[in-house]
C-alpha cells in the first residue's frame, strides 16, 4: 500500500480526544481517549516519512516514530506495537503524560500542525493491550546475576525490565506502598489511571521481576547487605527534594510543596477506589476545598495542582507563571523549531477551571493568625531566570488560603540509600554517575537521581541505557556463582 | 583507448600516488584511402596524409604544443620501394625475395644506443628460431627536428629489418604466422625497450609521437614517390596524457581505433584464462612461444589488435574475426537475416564482445575495412569516386574531392561492416560481407543442437529451509529498510525505487553498522572519453543473455562451442537454481561449494574457508565439473556465511591463475545479495549467474506484513522484483558504456574504497583502491557480528550489539536493525547531515544580525561537522591540517571578500528547485561576489534585469547538460561561465529526470516542453562520445559566447584525473571534480549510494595528474560535494582545488531539512517543489545563504591565521600540510586502518616550486570561421538590420560556422534577433562539425556540399539549408548529406536537408521545424517539441523517448511501424488541421534546397499526404487537446519567455 506523499497537505490534524472539561472535572477518571481507527490511520498518513526524522532524534528514547506511524496507516497494528516496544518499555505512560518533544520537532510543525504522534503512540499500545499482544515474555535463560533496582519510577522500571529481559534476576525496592513513583503519586488519575501502572507491573512480575514495597533502602533495608547480596545495584530514586524560595511568610500555615498535596490527593483517590493507601496524619491534611488556591510555578506539577483543586471544589485556582505569555506559535524566539518549547502552550487543567497569570512573580505571603491569607507579587519581564526584570510599581496582592509551591526539584534525597552506600554527589546534588557508574563499584544510577528532574521519557531512556551498561559490566566480570 | 605505458624510459610503469597509467584514454581521428583497382600508387599515401592533416583538429597537443599525441600510417608493403632501397638493407637486388616471400619488421629500438646491437641480434635470432631468414637492417631516415621537443627527448632508434621466407614456408599466410611468432619471441624476450610497430609481408606502419602534419616531414620515406600502396590507413591521436610515448601511436599492426574498450579488464582476464586452452593446427607448438598474448598493462587498442591478429592468423578471415569481437546488436532485432543472427549467437559462445564506443579501421593489406560499435557511437563517413577512389574518415570532407566525381556518399552504420576487397576489387557496405561469413559454416544448426535452455532441464522445487526467515535475514545483515525501501517497492512496481538529495552516509569503511562487503565497492562509470548508454531509450542494443558451461579453444570452430546453457538473464529464481545445480544433463556437470565457515574457528576461519573453496573448485574441475555453484545456504547456528564477493573472488582468481577458469562457469547462490548493486558486483567479478534466494524468500514475509498489496500474488512479487533487477542491471552496465552482460561479466568496473590493498590484490586483482584499509580480519569479525545477531545463543551473548545507544530491543530481538541508510535513524548508519547538524546550521543563519550569537551557533555547527559527527563519516575527517608556519594575526589573512569569490553554488536546476529557492541562491551568490549555477533547465529572461534594490537574480554560471533544456544562443550569451555537466556526483553516468508533476507551465515554458510531461535527460551528451567531441563542444560554446569561460563538471572516480587532463588539453578553463555525495533532485537509490567515490580521492588524483602533465597551470580546479565548513575548504585547497562548490548546505540555510522528497514534489518547506501551496511555505531569504557563506569564509580565515597562511592561493596543492589525524582512542574501530597516504603525494617528477594552481589559461583556439570570413562584412547588417548576402567556401576544419555571428546578433538584439533572412550566407564545400550551431533569428546559412556531425546544434531561430552541389552525379535522396546528431537541442528555427542524415537526427529537438530525406537509427529521440518532416527512410528505434512535438514520416512502404519505438508515441494519419503546416514545410524545403523528393511529393499532394504517418507522443496529444478546451493555439509551439 503505497503511501500518498501528499497526504499531509490534504489531511488536517484533529483535536485530541478528550472528555468535556465540564464533565470530567466532576470525577477522577481519565480524560484522554483514543480516536477511531480510521481517523488514526488518516492521522498516521500525515506523517511524511522524513529523510531526516527530527521526531526520532528529539525523542529521548529514539522512538521509531515514522515507522509506526506508517504501520498504523497500513493498519498493521501488531507490527506497530512491536516497533513501539522496541524502543519504549512503557508506551502507555509516555503516550499519556509525555510532553512529546517529538511533536515539537515534527517537520510538519515548521509551518503546520505536527503529526498526532502521542495519540498514535497511545492508540497503538491501547490496541496492543486490547488484543492481548502485550503479554509477559520471560527470558529463555537466566544468567545467574542478581541486580537490585532501587526505586520504581519510570527509570527504575525500565532498567529492571531490560535487565530482566536479558536474564538477570532483578528485585525492585520501592519505598512507597505501590510502584510508579511520581507517575503514581504526582500525576493525577485524570491523566494516568493507576491501574495502568499495575497492569504493566503485573507483566513485569510475570516476566520474573520481584517487587518489594515499603522497602526503604538505607532505612528498613540495609544498604550494605543489599550491596553484598547483589551483583549490581541500580539507584533510580528520582529527584525528590523540592525547590523552595525565600520570602516573607513562607513559614505560614497553608503554604505547601505541591508534591505533598499531590501525594495526599492521589492516595485519597486510591482509597476511594478501594486500594489501601496511608492516610495523612490528623491535622496534616492539605485540602483545597472551599479555598482560594494559588499555585506558584507554571509547569506540569502546578497544573496538576490546579486539576486537583478544581475537583476538590476550590473557590478559585490561580497559577502564577513567572515567564511571559507564549507567542501565538507556541514558541519563544530563542527556542525555534526543532527545539522543544520551554513551556506547554495549553494545558488540560485550565480548560477545567482556574486561571494562569504570566509574568507574575511572588515576593511575599501575608498571613492571618499564622495561616496564609494572601499572596503578594509583582509583574516581571524576561523569558529566562537570568533576564527577569521587575516591572516598576506592579505589585499586587491576591487573597489565598492555600498556596502550593510547584517550582521544581533540586536533587535526589541525600539520606537513606545515598548515605547508606556512601555515594558521592555532583555539584548540583545529583548522584555523581556520569557514565551511570557511581563512586561505588557495582552501584549505578539512572533517571532523575542522576541527571536531575526531567521528563518521564528521559527517565525511561536513562534506565534503558543504564541497563545496557550494567549488563556489559556483568558480562565482563567473572561468571556468576550459580 | 586506455593507454598504458609500454616503451620509453621516463614513463611511470607503476602507479605512484593515485595516477595509474591504465586510466589513460584516447580520442582520435581515423581515415583511410584505397583504390578499388588495387594498383599501388603514391598518391594514395599522399591523399591519406592530407586527410590526416584535415583531422588535426581532432588530435591534441599537451603542455608542449609542438609535440603531438601520435600520428601514423599503415600501407601495403611497398615492394617497388624495397627494391629501390635494397642497398640500404645491405643486400643486392637479386637477394631480395619475391613479393609474398619478403617481410619487413619496422622497429623502435631503445633510445639507448648501447642496446641497439643486442636488440637487433635478438630479433634476428627470433626470426631464425621461427625458421625465417633475416636479410639486413636499414636505418630509417627521420628528421628529428621535425618533431616536438618532448618527443625528441625520448625518441627511439628507427630501423627496419628485411626478412625472407624460410624454405619450409608454403604460403604467405604461413609466412605471416611465422613473422608473428618471431615478433612475439623477440617482444617477450626484450621487454618494453624494444617495440615493433609492424612485422609483416603485407603491410608496414610508420608512426610516432607526432602531430598529423609532422608525420610526413618526419619520415622521408613517406614523401618518396616510389613508396606506393593501393590502400592507406591513417590515425591521429588525442590522449588525455602528455607522457612521451612513441609506441602508443597508431595504426597498430592491423587496425586503427577511435574509441575505447570499456570491458578491457574482463576481456583481458578472459583472454588470459583462454590461453591455456588455445590450440591451432596452423601454429602447432609455436603458439606457446607467443604467450602471454597480451602483456600486462596493454592499451585496449593494442590488446584488441593482438587478439584480432591471432584470430586471423589462426585461419579466420579478418572480417569474421572483427564480427566476433564487435558483434552487431542482434538480440532484439527482428529484421536481421536468420543465418547472421545464428552466427552472432554462435560467436558469443566462443568469445565475449569487446564493448565500448569504437570506430575501427583495419587492414591486412588485402582487405581494407571499417566498422563501428554496436551502438554507432563514433562517426564514419565515406565516398566513392567515379575513378574508384574510396575515402573513409571520421569526418566528411577530409579530402577535397570534386563533387562531380563522387558517385556515392555513405556513412558507417552500427554493426555493419564496410569492406574494400582489393583482391576481388569490390566494395561491400550493405551487409554482403556479413552474409558471406554467416553462410560459411552451419552456425544455425550448431546452435540449435548445442544450446540448452532452462526449460530443457528437469523441474525441481526449491530446497527446504530450516532456519527461520528472520534469523537468516539477521545473519546476512538485512535491515528493515532493505525490505521496506528497496525490496517491497521494487517488487510492487517492477522498478528500482527513486530517491533524492545526496549520499551523506558514512563510508562503508567508516561505518559502525557492519555494512556488507558490497558497500565497499563503488560502480565506475563512463565520462567524456566514452559515453554511457541509454539503456532505456536505446534498449535495442542491450542484452542480458548469459551463457553457462565450459568454453573451448577459441581458435577452433565447430559445433562443440555451442553446447552451453543459455539464460535470458543472469538472475535465477530458487527453482531455477535447483534445476541448474542439480541438472542431470550430459552437458552440464555441476558441483556446489559450501561458502560458509565454522563458527568455532572464529575470525581466522574465514581465510581457511576461502582457501578451501578455491581448492575444492580446482578439484571439481579436475572432476570435469563445468558449473560451480558457490552457495551459502549452509548457514546455521554453527556456520557463518562467507561474504559472497570474497567467496567468488577466491575461486575466480584462483582458477584464472591456474588457467582453468574457462572450463567452468561460476554461479552464486547467496542470501547476502539483496540489491541490484550486489548482483551487479557479483557479475562484474565473474559470476555467470546469481540466485539471490533470501531476497526472493523475503517477499513472502512482506506479504504477511502488508508491505505489498493484498491482491498481489507471490509469483507477481517475484516477477516484479526480478524485472526491477534486470532493469537495474542494464542501467549499471550502461552507465559504464557496456551493452551486453557477457562482456560486463568479469569486467570489474568497480573500485574499492577503504579495503586493504593486499586483500584487493588477492581476491579482486586489478580493482583500483586509492585508500587502503579494512582487511580479512575485520570482514570476518563483522560477519561474526551479524551472525551473533541471528544466533546470540551461539555466541554466548546476552544483548545484541547492533544498537549504539539506548535501544535494547531485547524482548524484541527478532526485529531487524533499522538501517538508517535512506532515511536517518538514531540507531542507524551515521549521516553527515544529522538532525543536530541541520538544526545547528539553520539556527546559525537565523541569528537576525546578532553576530555574536551567529558565531556561537556556527561554532556548534562546526563542532558537529568537524568533530562530533560529520568528520566520522568521511575521509577528510581522518586528516589533520598542519601549520605552514607560525600563526599570524587574522588581519594579515586575505579578506573574506577574496575568499567568497572562490565560492559557487552547484548546478541545481529550476525545476528540481522551486523558483523562490533558485532565485534566493542566485541573489545571495551575486551579493557576495560568488557565482550561482543555473543547473539544467534554462533561465527566465526576466531574471537578467536587476531588481530595483540592485539585486541580481541571474545565474552567472549557465549549465549545459545532456538534455540541453533551455540552452539557446541567448542563454549562453548571458553567461559568465558555461558549464558542461558531464557527470553528477549523485548519479554519474546517468541522465537527469524531472517527473511530470514538477513540469508546471512555467518550467515547461523555460524548457520548451509540455506541462505535465516528465522530462528525461539522456545519460550521454549525444555530442560527446569521446574526448575530441568534448573539445569540439568547448569550441562550440566559446563560439557562442567568446567572453564566458568554459567549465567541465566531472564526478570523482578512479581515472578522473586523467579525464581532467584531457579536459585541460581540450581547452577548458575550468574543471569541477564532484564527490559522490553530491545531491540530486531525483535518482535511482542505488545510484545515489553506490556509484562514484569521495572527492578527496578524485581531487587528489586530478591534482597529481595535472601536475605530472604540466597542465595544472592552465585550468581552474573546483571541488564540489558535501562542503560544509572552513575545514572542508582548506582540505580541498590543500588537495588541489582553487574553487569550492556548495549545494546542500546553502539549501539547508534556506530551510531544506533533507526530506529527500524532491522527486515527489512534496517538499514541505517549499524548497524543491513546484507546488504553489508548498512554495508558499518557503521561508528562505538570501541573507541566510549570505550569512552562512560569510561564516564559512570567516572560519577559513581563522584557521588560515592559525596555520600561518596569508592567502588561500598559498594553500592550494599543499599536500604536505595534510597528514593522518592521530586517533585519540585506539578503539579498535576500523577507521584506524584507513590509509590515505596516496592522496598526499606530490609526484616525484614535479618541481616542488612549480605553481600548483592556475596561473595561465588554455591555449587560445584557432580563429573562428565567422571571425575570419563573415563578421567584418556583416557588421553593418548585424547593427542595422539591413539585409546582406555573402558567399564563401568552407572546409571541414571550419567548425561551428555561424555561431559567432549569431552571438553578435543576440548580443545586440536580444533573443528575438533579426528578421528572417536578414543575413544570408551561402557556403560551398564540406562544413566542419557543429555547422550552424546556435544560429540566431535572422541568420540564414545555405550550404552547397555536405556537413558533418552536430549540424544545427541548439538551433535558436536561424535557418539552415544543406544540399549537394548541382554537379553531383548521384541521387541526393540516396546519399548522406549531414552527419550524426543533427539539431540536438534545437529550440527554434528551421532546417532543411536534401539527402540522408545520420543517427539521432533531431535528438531533443524542442522547437525547430525541419525537413530531411531520411534518417539513421534513433531519429527524433527525446524530442520534446517542434516538427520534423522525414521524406525518406528511418532507421531503428525512431521516436524513442519522444515526449513532444510531431514527426511526419513519408512511409509509402509501411516500414515505420516496425522501426518506431512506440513506447510513448502513436502512429496515425496526418489530421486535417496539420496538412497546411506540412505542405508549407515541404514547399519551403523545395524552395531552399531544390529537392527532387519534395517536388515529387508536391506534384500529387493528396496521394503523398495519404502516405505520411504522423508520429505524435500520446502525452503531448493529450496536452494539445487540453489546450483546445481552453481555446489556446493548437499546433504552434508554446512560445516562451526565454525565447
Amino acid at each position: 500500500m503505497t503511501r500518498d506523499p501528499r497526504a499531509f497537505m490534504g489531511i488536517r490534524r484533529v483535536a485530541d480526544p478528550e472528555r468535556d472539561p465540564r464533565e470530567r472535572v466532576g470525577d477522577y477518571g481519565e480524560i484522554f481517549g483514543v480516536l477511531p481507527n480510521e481517523e488514526l490511520r488518516r492521522q498516521g498518513a500525515r506523517c511524511m516519512d522524513c529523510g531526516v526524522p527530527f521526531c526520532n532524534s528529539a525523542c529521548p528514547l529514539g522512538n521509531l516514530i515514522p515507522d509506526w506511524n506508517d504501520l498504523v496507516r497500513r493498519d498493521d497494528w501488531k507490527a506497530a506495537c512491536e516497533q513501539l516496544h522496541a524502543t519504549n518499555n512503557f508506551p502507555e505512560f509516555t503516550g499519556l503524560i509525555c510532553p512529546a518533544p517529538c511533536e515539537s520537532a515534527c517537520v510538519l510543525a515548521i509551518d503546520d500542525d505536527p503529526v498526532m504522534i502521542k495519540q498514535i503512540e497511545y492508540a497503538i499500545v491501547h490496541r496492543g493491550f486490547e488484543e492481548g499482544w502485550i503479554v509477559p515474555r520471560p527470558p529463555e535463560r537466566r544468567t545467574g546475576y542478581r541486580v537490585a533496582v532501587i526505586g520504581s519510577g519510570p527509570a527504575g522500571l525500565a532498567a529492571a525490565a531490560e535487565l530482566n529481559q536479558v536474564g538477570h534476576e532483578v528485585t525492585v525496592y520501592e519505598r512507597d506502598e505501590a510502584p510508579g513513583g511520581l507517575m503514581r503519586f504526582g500525576v493525577p488519575d485524570a491523566k494516568l489511571e493507576k491501574w495502568m501502572i499495575d497492569r504493566r507491573v503485573e507483566i513485569l512480575e510475570g516476566e520474573g521481576i520481584k517487587f518489594e514495597y515499603g522497602a526503604e533502602v538505607g532505612g528498613n533495608v540495609d544498604a550494605g547487605e543489599l550491596a553484598e547480596s547483589n551483583d549490581a545495584i541500580v539507584i533510580a530514586i528520582g529527584s525528590r527534594v523540592e525547590r523552595d524560595f525565600e520570602a516573607p511568610g513562607r513559614e505560614l500555615d497553608g503554604v505547601h510543596f505541591a508534591m505533598d498535596y499531590l501525594y495526599q490527593r492521589n492516595r485519597w483517590v486510591a482509597r476511594s477506589q478501594g486500594h489501601p493507601a496511608p492516610e495523612p496524619p490528623p491535622g496534616a491534611e492539605i485540602t483545597a476545598a472551599g479555598k482560594r488556591v494559588v499555585v506558584i510555578g507554571g509547569g506540569d506539577t502546578g497544573m496538576d495542582c490546579i486539576s486537583n483543586a478544581n475537583r476538590e471544589g476550590a473557590l478559585s485556582a490561580t497559577l502564577l507563571d513567572v515567564y511571559p505569555e507564549l507567542p501565538s506559535n507556541g514558541r519563544y524566539p530563542d527556542s525555534p523549531w526543532p527545539l522543544a518549547p520551554k513551556r506547554s502552550f495549553t494545558t488540560y487543567a485550565l480548560d477545567e477551571g482556574g486561571e494562569r497569570r504570566f509574568g507574575h512573580q511572588v515576593i511575599g505571603l501575608e498571613g492571618d493568625e499564622g495561616r496564609v491569607s494572601a499572596l503578594v507579587g509583582r509583574r516581571v519581564t524576561g523569558s529566562s531566570s537570568r533576564t527577569l526584570e521587575p516591572v516598576p510599581e506592579s505589585e499586587f496582592t491576591i487573597p489565598a488560603e492555600l498556596v502550593l509551591i510547584a517550582i521544581g526539584f533540586v536533587h535526589p534525597a541525600h539520606d537513606d540509600v545515598v548515605a547508606g552506600l556512601g555515594l558521592e554527589t555532583d555539584k548540583r546534588g545529583n548522584l555523581a554517575a556520569k557514565t551511570f557508574e557511581t563512586s561505588r563499584p557495582a552501584v549505578y544510577a539512572a533517571g532523575d537521581a542522576r541527571v536531575g528532574q526531567s521528563l518521564i521519557v528521559t527517565a525511561i531512556a536513562d534506565g534503558r541505557r543504564c541497563a545496557r551498561l550494567v549488563d556489559r559490566r556483568l558480562r565482563e566480570a567473572v561468571p556468576a556463582a550459580t | 583507448m586506455s593507454e598504458p605505458a609500454l616503451a620509453t624510459p621516463p614513463l611511470p610503469t607503476r602507479a605512484a600516488g593515485l595516477y595509474d597509467p591504465s586510466y589513460e584514454h584516447d580520442g582520435c581521428g581515423v581515415a583511410c584511402v584505397a583504390r578499388l583497382d588495387g594498383e599501388p600508387r603514391h598518391d594514395v599515401i599522399d591523399l591519406a596524409l592530407t586527410a590526416l592533416d584535415d583531422l588535426e583538429h581532432r588530435g591534441a597537443a599537451g603542455a608542449d604544443p609542438t609535440t603531438g599525441d601520435g600520428a601514423g600510417i599503415l600501407i601495403q608493403l611497398p615492394h617497388g620501394f624495397l627494391r629501390s632501397r635494397v642497398g640500404e638493407f645491405g643486400i643486392s637486388r637479386s637477394q631480395l625475395p619475391d613479393p609474398g616471400s619478403v617481410g619487413v619488421a619496422s622497429c623502435f629500438l631503445s633510445s639507448d644506443p648501447t642496446l641497439w646491437e643486442s636488440q637487433q641480434r635478438l630479433l634476428e635470432q627470433a626470426v631464425i628460431v621461427a625458421g625465417q631468414q633475416p636479410l639486413g637492417w636499414r636505418e630509417v631516415p627521420v628528421d628529428l627536428a621535425g618533431c616536438g621537443k618532448t618527443a625528441r627527448d625520448v625518441a627511439p632508434e628507427f630501423r627496419q629489418l628485411l626478412v625472407g621466407a624460410g624454405p619450409e614456408v608454403i604460403d604467405q599466410d604461413e609466412f605471416e604466422r611465422q613473422l608473428f611468432v618471431a615478433r612475439r619471441i623477440a617482444e617477450l624476450e626484450a621487454g618494453p625497450a624494444l617495440s615493433i610497430p609492424s612485422f609483416s609481408s603485407r603491410t608496414i606502419v610508420y608512426k610516432g609521437m607526432l602531430t598529423a602534419p609532422q608525420l610526413s616531414r618526419f619520415y622521408a620515406d613517406l614523401r618518396d614517390p616510389e613508396l606506393q600502396s593501393a590502400l592507406a590507413v591513417v590515425h591521429s591521436r588525442f590522449s588525455t596524457n602528455t607522457f612521451p610515448s612513441w609506441e602508443l601511436a597508431q595504426p597498430l599492426r592491423l587496425l586503427a581505433h577511435n574509441g575505447e574498450i570499456n570491458t578491457l579488464a574482463g576481456n583481458f582476464n578472459w583472454m588470459r584464462a583462454r590461453e591455456a586452452a588455445l590450440h591451432s593446427n596452423l601454429f602447432g607448438q609455436d603458439l606457446e612461444r607467443c604467450l602471454p598474448l597480451i602483456p600486462d598493462g596493454s592499451s585496449d587498442s593494442a590488446a584488441f589488435d593482438r587478439v584480432l591478429e591471432l584470430l586471423t592468423l589462426a585461419g579466420r578471415p579478418l572480417a569474421q574475426s572483427m564480427m566476433m569481437m564487435i558483434p552487431a546488436a542482434h538480440e532484439h532485432r527482428d529484421d536481421m537475416p536468420p543465418e547472421l543472427e545464428c552466427f552472432y549467437r554462435y560467436s558469443s559462445s566462443v568469445i565475449e564482445p569487446w564493448d565500448g564506443p569504437a570506430a575501427m579501421v583495419f587492414s591486412d593489406g588485402r582487405v581494407l575495412g571499417a566498422c563501428l560499435d554496436r551502438n554507432g557511437l563514433r562517426p564514419g563517413r565515406w565516398l566513392v569516386t567515379d575513378e574508384g577512389l574510396v575515402v573513409l574518415g571520421s569526418e566528411a570532407g577530409v579530402l577535397p574531392v570534386d563533387p562531380a566525381k563522387v558517385i556515392r556518399r555513405g556513412r558507417l552504420h552500427p554493426g555493419r561492416l564496410f569492406i574494400v576487397d582489393l583482391e576481388r576489387k569490390l566494395l561491400q557496405a550493405d551487409g554482403e560481407t556479413e552474409l558471406e561469413v554467416a553462410r560459411g559454416k552451419p552456425y544455425g544448426r550448431w546452435c540449435d543442437e548445442g544450446e540448452i535452455r532452462i526449460g530443457d532441464l528437469a523441474e525441481r522445487t526449491a530446497p527446504r529451509v530450516h532456519e527461520p526467515l528472520r534469523t537468516r535475514q539477521l545473519a546476512f545483515g538485512y535491515t528493515q529498510e532493505d525490505l521496506r525501501v528497496l525490496i517491497a517497492p521494487a517488487a510492487e512496481a517492477g522498478l528500482e525505487p527513486t530517491g533524492s538529495m545526496g549520499n551523506d552516509l558514512a563510508l562503508a569503511a567508516l561505518s559502525e553498522c557492519e555494512p556488507s562487503l558490497f558497500s565497499y565497492f563503488k560502480q565506475r562509470f563512463a565520462q567524456v572519453t566514452n559515453p554511457p548508454i541509454d539503456s532505456v531509450r536505446e534498449s535495442i542494443v542491450m542484452s542480458l543473455e548469459s551463457r553457462i558451461g565450459s568454453e573451448g579453444n577459441m581458435l577452433s570452430e565447430g559445433p562443440e562451442h555451442a553446447i552451453q546453457l543459455v539464460l535470458d538473464h543472469p538472475v535465477l529464481t530458487n527453482e531455477e537454481l535447483e534445476r541448474v545445480a542439480r541438472a542431470s544433463h550430459p552437458a552440464l556437470r555441476a558441483t556446489t561449494l559450501d561458502a560458509t565457515w565454522p563458527l568455532e574457528s572464529g575470525p581466522a576461519g574465514l581465510e581457511k574457508a576461502l582457501d578451501r573453496i578455491a581448492r575444492e573448485a580446482s578439484a571439481a574441475i579436475t572432476g570435469e565439473a563445468n558449473l560451480i555453484v558457490i552457495s551459502d545456504r549452509a548457514l546455521s547456528a554453527e556456520r557463518v556465511p562467507i561474504p559472497a564477493m570474497l567467496a567468488l573472488g577466491a575461486v575466480h582468481q584462483h582458477l584464472v591463475k591456474e588457467g582453468t577458469r574457462l572450463q567452468t562457469s561460476l554461479v552464486i547462490e547467496t542470501g547476502e545479495a539483496r540489491e541490484i548493486h550486489h548482483i551487479a558486483a557479483l557479475i562484474g567479478y565473474g559470476a555467470a549467474a546469481v540466485n539471490p534466494y533470501l531476497m526472493l524468500d523475503s517477499l513472502t514475509d512482506l506479504h504477511g506484513r502488508a508491505e505489498l498489496p493484498g491482491d498481489f500474488s507471490q509469483e507477481e512479487a517475484v516477477a516484479g522484483l526480478l524485472k526491477a533487477v534486470r532493469k537495474g542491471l542494464l542501467k549499471v552496465m550502461s552507465k559504464m558504456g557496456i551493452a551486453t552482460i557477457s562482456s560486463y561479466c568479469g569486467a570489474q568496473v568497480f573500485e574499492a574504497v577503504g579495503l586493504d590493498r593486499d586483500l584487493v590484490d588477492r581476491y579482486f586483482g586489478g580493482t583500483p583502491s586509492a585508500v587502503g584499509g579494512v582487511g580479512l580480519d575485520e570482514l570476518a569479525s563483522e560477519a561474526l557480528e551479524r551472525h551473533a545477531r541471528a544466533y546470540p545463543e551461539s555466541h554466548r551473548r546476552s544483548l545484541p550489539e547492533h544498537v549504539e545507544d539506548s535501544s535494547l530491543p531485547a524482548a524484541h530481538a527478532g526485529l531487524l536493525p533499522q538501517g538508517g541508510v535512506y532515511a536517518w535513524r538514531r540507531d542507524g548508519e551515521r549521516h553527515a547531515w544529522d538532525p543536530d547538524t541541520i538544526a545547528a546550521l539553520q539556527l546559525a543563519v537565523r541569528a537576525n544580525g546578532d553576530g555574536t550569537r551567529a558565531a556561537e551557533r556556527y561554532e556548534e555547527f562546526r563542532q558537529r561537522v568537524d568533530v562530533e559527527n560529520g568528520a566520522l563519516a568521511i575521509l577528510r575527517g581522518l586528516l589533520e591540517l598542519r601549520p605552514a608556519g607560525d600563526p599570524i594575526p587574522i588581519e594579515e589573512v586575505e579578506s573574506t571578500k577574496e575568499i567568497l569569490k572562490r565560492f559557487t553554488t552547484g548546478g541545481m536546476s529550476l525545476g528540481a528547485l522551486g523558483p523562490e529557492a533558485h532565485e534566493t541562491l542566485a541573489v545571495a551568490m551575486n551579493r557576495i561576489g560568488g557565482m550561482s549555477n543555473s543547473g539544467e533547465g534554462g533561465e527566465d529572461i526576466r531574471r537578467y534585469t536587476p531588481d530595483p534594490n540592485g539585486d541580481q537574480r541571474r545565474s552567472r554560471i549557465k549549465q549545459v547538460a545532456s538534455g540541453r533544456f533551455g540552452v539557446t544562443m541567448h542563454y549562453l550569451s548571458s553567461a559568465d561561465q558555461i558549464q558542461i555537466k558531464i557527470s553528477q556526483g549523485a548519479k554519474p553516468g546517468e541522465g537527469g529526470q524531472l517527473p511530470g508533476h514538477k513540469v508546471d507551465p512555467y518550467i515547461a515554458q523555460l524548457r520548451f516542453a509540455t506541462p505535465g510531461v516528465g522530462l528525461i535527460s539522456p545519460p550521454p551528451h549525444h555530442d560527446i562520445y569521446s574526448i575530441e567531441d568534448l573539445k569540439q563542444l568547448i569550441y562550440d560554446l566559446r563560439s557562442a559566447n567568446p567572453k564566458a569561460t568554459v567549465s567541465v563538471k566531472l564526478a570523482a572516480e578512479a581515472g578522473v584525473g586523467t579525464v581532467a587532463a584531457g579536459v585541460a588539453k581540450a581547452g577548458a578553463d575550468h574543471v569541477v571534480i564532484a564527490g559522490h555525495d553530491g545531491g540530486t533532485g531525483a535518482s535511482p537509490l542505488s545510484s545515489i549510494q553506490q556509484a562514484g567515490v569521495p572527492w578527496e580521492i578524485g581531487l587528489a588524483e586530478t591534482q597529481q595528474t595535472l601536475l605530472r602533465n604540466d597542465l595544472r597551470s592552465r585550468i581552474i580546479v573546483q571541488v564540489d560535494g558535501g562542503m560544509r565548513t572552513g575545514r572542508d575548504v582548506l582540505v580541498g585547497a590543500m588537495l588541489g582545488a582553487d574553487e569550492f562548490g556548495f549545494s546542500t548546505a546553502p539549501l539547508i540555510a534556506t530551510g531544506c531539512i533533507m526530506m529527500r522528497v524532491c522527486h515527489l514534489n512534496t517538499c514541505p518547506v517549499g524548497v524543491a517543489t513546484q507546488d504553489p501551496e508548498l512554495r508558499a511555505r518557503f521561508a528562505g531569504r538570501p541573507e541566510h545563504v549570505v550569512e552562512y557563506l560569510f561564516l564559512v569564509a570567516e572560519d577559513v580565515r581563522e584557521q588560515m591565521a592559525q596555520l600561518g597562511i596569508a592567502r588561500l592561493e598559498d594553500a592550494i596543492g599543499r599536500v604536505d600540510l595534510l597528514g593522518h589525524k592521530p586517533l585519540e582512542e585506539p578503539d579498535g574501530h576500523k577507521r584506524r586502518l584507513l590509509d590515505l597516504s596516496d592522496l598526499l603525494v606530490l609526484p616525484e617528477t614535479v618541481d616542488p616550486r612549480a605553481p600548483r594552481h592556475r596561473t595561465r589559461g588554455p591555449e587560445p583556439p584557432d580563429p573562428h570561421f565567422d571571425v575570419r570570413e563573415l563578421l567584418d562584412e556583416a557588421a553593418g547588417a548585424i547593427a542595422g538590420g539591413e539585409p546582406i548576402r555573402l558567399e564563401r567556401r568552407i572546409t571541414n576544419v571550419d567548425r561551428t560556422a555561424g555561431a559567432r555571428l549569431s552571438h553578435e546578433v543576440v548580443a545586440q538584439h536580444g533573443p528575438g534577433g533579426l528578421d528572417d533572412d536578414t543575413i544570408q550566407v551561402k557556403l560551398t564545400g564540406s562544413a566542419g562539425q557543429s555547422f550552424g550551431a546556435f544560429l540566431a533569428p535572422g541568420v540564414t546559412i545555405a550550404l552547397e556540399g555536405e556537413a558533418n556531425d552536430y549540424v544545427g546544434k541548439s538551433l535558436s531561430g536561424g535557418v539552415l539549408a544543406v544540399h549537394p552541389a548541382p554537379e553531383s552525379p548521384f541521387v541526393a535522396a540516396d546519399n548522406v548529406i549531414i552527419g550524426n546528431v543533427a539539431l540536438y537541442g534545437a529550440s527554434s528555427g528551421r532546417a532543411f536537408f536534401r539527402g540522408l542524415a545520420g543517427e539521432r537526427f533531431a535528438v531533443r529537438n524542442s522547437g525547430a521545424l525541419t525537413v530531411v530525406e531520411g534518417v539513421g537509427d534513433h531519429g527524433c529521440e527525446y524530442m520534446t517539441g517542434g516538427r520534423a518532416a522525414i521524406l525518406g527512410p528511418t532507421g531503428h528505434n525512431f521516436a524513442a523517448g519522444m515526449s513532444g512535438g510531431i514527426a511526419w514520416v513519408h512511409d509509402p512502404d509501411d516500414h515505420l511501424a516496425v522501426r518506431a519505438n512506440t513506447e510513448l508515441v502513436d502512429l496515425e494519419r496526418v489530421p486535417e488541421d496539420e496538412r497546411d503546416e506540412l505542405h508549407a514545410l515541404v514547399t519551403e524545403h523545395l524552395a531552399r534546397t531544390g529537392s527532387e523528393v519534395a517536388a515529387h511529393l508536391l506534384e500529387d499532394w493528396e496521394i503523398s499526404l495519404s502516405q505520411f504517418v504522423r508520429v505524435i507522443p500520446r502525452e503531448y496529444a493529450r496536452a494539445l487537446e487540453h489546450r483546445d478546451d481552453v481555446g489556446g493555439p493548437k499546433t504552434s509551439e508554446f512560445r516562451t519567455l526565454a525565447a
